[in-house]
């Protein structure tokens, strides 16, 4: 497991760097993200399936109403936490080295943010009738 | 870090085949993982036919009746012989377990007899427990209080107080549960894994104990407890039938019940 270079005692190498004295906030709204998803992603996939067929139109109109746009950009930023959150634990899971861990997770974080803030200002756009 | 296969000075090859002793009527097979840091040589798979009629009814007995009777050069850790010191944990018949707590007749065919997995190997079946138990240490495993002890010299606890340590003092630390975890395969340099959370889970809810919050702050990393992702594979293996990944739940939500 250690290089045998490495001629720390047992001790220091388990307390290494000591408790980073978080972690509980990245827990806690994975777990909240995740709650709030089950109703939005049903909201979701029932609305689509729902307008499947008809135009254009009837989709700005639906997408223009209030609760719709509110829902819609909830949804998307929720999605988005959500899915930047996990794939943060799955690279620290399966990743060691430092900088490529580092590296992805920031990749990860800027193309889940900017998908989101996207999509919102897409939904606005139309919402608006811009 | 993740390895989706052994590297290759790990991977085991066919060993040697010890036959029964003549006349034996009823055998069965062990195929036993042996590794010999002084050879050089790769791990290999021995095969040993034991007479079942001579033998004890668990894997242990098996495993010590080839020691003694087929071939001396099989190294294992075994103490108490009934699942209470929790040295003859190993991998048999693919599950991690004490050796004397596993019915022979609880494998179909040839039982296979493995180290603890993902673990450094001394030799055979002995596993180098070195990080676990410097982990353990890491976690204080004692009780801590800034109030003197009563004249009488008992600090006491009511049969209540006393009732939440249940399914957590009965573990024996013999890390069966910690080498099945997945995470704890990847990430074991800075994960405590289940042993040593449900270790820390003993003393977190031990009434006599005043050092809970400083405890809960040793654990707040997203190494050393956030990465249990509740699998399950702790609970499943453990041979004294506690509950590791219920015991990390409880911390997690005694973070969740200090924050807000």
């Amino acid at each position: 497991m250690f290089a045998p270079s490495n001629l720390r005692s047992p001790l220091g190498r388990a307390r290494g760097l000591g408790a980073a004295k978080e972690g509980l906030h990245h827990w806690w709204l994975q777990r909240l993200t995740s709650l709030a998803l089950i109703p939005l992603t049903v909201w979701f996939a029932a609305t689509i399936v729902g307008l499947a067929g008809s135009g254009y139109e009837a989709f700005v109109a639906w997408l223009s109403d209030p609760c719709t746009t509110a829902v819609m950009v909830g949804f998307l930023a929720v999605t988005f936490h959500h899915a930047q959150s996990g794939m943060q634990v799955v690279i620290e899971d399966y990743v060691s080295s430092h900088s490529w861990r580092l590296a992805s997770i920031i990749l990860v974080k800027f193309v889940c943010y900017g998908l989101a803030i996207l999509g919102i200002v897409s939904t606005l756009i139309v919402s608006f009738g811009a | 870090m993740v390895e989706f296969s052994l590297p290759k000075n790990s991977k085991p090859t066919k060993g040697q085949h010890h036959a029964a002793p003549a006349g034996a009527k009823n055998t069965k097979r062990f195929d036993v993982y042996r590794y010999d840091p002084d050879s050089g040589a790769n791990p290999r798979i021995d095969s040993y036919d034991v007479d079942m009629d001579t033998c004890g009814p668990m894997v242990l007995d098996a495993l010590l009746k080839i020691k003694d009777e087929m071939d001396q050069t099989l190294a294992l850790r075994r103490s108490c012989r009934e699942g209470i010191c929790g040295s003859c944990s190993m991998n048999i018949d693919g599950g991690n377990t004490l050796a004397c707590l596993k019915p022979i007749e609880d494998c179909k065919g040839a039982v296979k007899v493995y180290p603890l997995p993902h673990m450094p190997v001394v030799k055979d079946l002995v596993p180098d427990l070195t990080h676990v138990y410097a982990q353990y240490a890491s976690i204080e495993p004692w009780m801590k209080a800034d109030t003197p002890p009563p004249a009488s010299g008992e600090r006491l606890q009511s049969p209540e107080e006393r009732a939440k340590l249940d399914g957590l003092w009965e573990c024996i630390l013999c890390f069966c549960c910690t080498t099945s975890c997945p995470s704890y395969w990847w990430n074991g340099d800075r994960y405590l894994g289940p042993a040593i959370l449900l270790q820390a889970a003993r003393w977190i809810n031990d009434s006599r104990d005043e050092a809970t919050g400083e405890r809960l702050d040793q654990l707040e990393d997203p190494f050393k407890l956030y990465r249990c992702h509740t699998i399950m594979n702790c609970t499943n293996t453990c041979p004294k039938g506690l509950n590791p990944a219920k015991a990390i739940a409880d911390i997690k939500i005694k973070m969740v019940e200090r924050a807000g």
